[in-house]
């Protein structure tokens, strides 16, 4: 990080390597230069903005004509529909399908964002810790409040093992509770990290492409690099739902 | 590092713009971390999480199911039509089949009346050619019969006459009736 500085610093000196790897996460104000206030319009709320026009063309424009032969928008849309679909049914089981609509949310949103955030000079929101930890505690504190509500204080069971051997319980007791409350960190920092790691390694790949020499070199790995960072964009979704998935079937059953 | 960021914190301070930028409008560290950017993040998140949320439970979701069904009942109505389809061709096979075996029956039924007219009409034939062959040998029968009775009766006349003959040539008057006795009873013995 300091090298990033110092690379600043010999930018505005004039030549040499420029290097801002980090400069695409700041939060900017969209009108003027005032500070960051809670509700400031900044390019997290034009980027959000345009990921929630995107999922309304996607699932609510492109199925406006509810065709039995469905168009291409449509056949994407029942994909999606029918992929998060399965995986809520698959992982939290039958009694999980009532909290469909809100894993689809999450999903939506973080594989919208992340996609959006490939288009260069975008805006990563998922990239941000505080995008990806407010949803890892929702999910976080709706499956705990969820599993209390419906199974009482025998949701603690979660934690007792009963298959296990008496005297390692107390043990896998601890360890089970410790990688509960872990859940939400790493929830979050996979995908913001994932997210972050991939374009800021573009970065600095485009930083080595104003040597000539190295520049096709470079320009190849931003290639490669970023085929790569779509695979993630779609994995860290799917990985971000189905953990939520697997937190909720561990509300509803938390008998193992 | 620690002391290089150090360094670029102070001139950021002094301003009013943003406590995570430093003077050439750069990142310090990671943006990530910025705390003062957290609350506008989140604020926005919330809403946009709401409204995608109502965007999907109200109309999106609704209607994509309401898609799903309705061609899964389509599917399912095709399909039961096709398998209606189906019996209705096997009916017709079956109507077909026996069809074609009635025709057969009946081919058969008038292959066997013809044989059995020309099987009666070939016995009224070989009847009458019987008939006619029974006739025609009776009549030879008879023919034959007649030149026999002729035969014995010119025998008896040549017998007679001779006799006569005879007896004329041993100088005695023929009795003819004598002779025809004696012929007659010569025959028969």
């Amino acid at each position: 990080m300091a090298s990033e500085a110092t690379g600043a610093d010999q930018a505005a000196e004039g030549g040499g390597l420029v290097f801002h790897p980090m400069d695409q996460f700041i939060v900017k104000p969209l009108f003027g230069d005032g500070p960051v206030a809670w509700y400031t319009p900044t390019n997290v709320t034009l980027w959000m903005g345009i990921a929630v026009l995107a999922i309304l063309a996607l699932l609510v424009l492109s199925t406006s004509k509810r065709a039995i032969v469905p168009s291409r928008g449509q056949s994407v849309a029942e994909l999606a529909y029918g992929f998060v679909y399965k995986m809520v049914e698959d992982v939290a089981g039958k009694d999980g399908i009532k909290y469909f609509p809100y894993i689809m949310t999450l999903f939506m949103f973080i594989v919208v964002a992340n996609f959006l955030g490939l288009i260069p000079m975008s805006f990563t929101t998922t990239s941000h810790l505080a995008v990806t930890v407010v949803m890892a505690l929702a999910v976080f504190f709706t499956v705990t409040i969820l599993g209390f509500y419906l199974h009482g204080l025998s949701f603690i069971k979660l934690f007792w093992i009963s298959a296990a051997p008496l005297p390692l319980r107390p043990v896998l007791a601890l360890i089970e509770v410790i990688s509960y409350f872990v859940r939400p960190v790493s929830h979050s920092i996979r995908l913001m990290g994932n997210m972050m790691a991939g374009h800021a390694v573009i970065k600095v790949f485009a930083g080595f492409a104003a040597v000539l020499a190295i520049a096709p070199v470079s320009v190849l790995a931003i290639t490669a690099i970023y085929a790569l960072e779509v695979l993630v964009s779609f994995i860290q979704a799917y990985v971000f739902a189905i953990l939520t998935c697997v937190y909720l079937k561990d509300a509803l059953h938390p008998h193992h | 590092m620690a002391t290089e960021t150090t360094g670029h914190v102070e001139p950021v301070d002094l301003e009013a713009a943003g406590s995570c930028v430093d003077a050439h409008g750069g990142a310090i560290g990671m943006p990530q971390l910025c705390f003062d950017w957290f609350p506008n993040q989140m604020f926005w998140l919330v809403v946009t999480l709401v409204v995608i949320f109502l965007i999907l439970s109200r109309v999106a979701l609704p209607r994509i199911a309401a898609i799903l069904s309705e061609r899964q009942g389509t599917i399912s109505n095709d399909i039961a039509a096709a398998e209606d389809l189906k019996a209705r061709a096997v009916e017709a096979e079956k109507a077909y089949e026996k069809a074609l075996a009635d025709a057969r029956a009946e081919a058969q039924r008038i292959i066997g009346e013809a044989r059995a007219e020309i099987q009666a009409d070939l016995n009224d034939a070989i009847a009458q050619a019987d008939a006619e062959i029974a006739a025609r040998s009776a009549e030879s029968e008879k023919a034959i019969s007649e030149i026999r009775a002729g035969a014995l009766e010119a025998v008896r006349e040549v017998a007679a006459e001779t006799a006569a003959a005879l007896v004329a040539a041993l100088g005695n008057t023929p009795d003819s009736a004598a002779i025809a006795a004696a012929v007659d009873s010569r025959l028969k013995g």
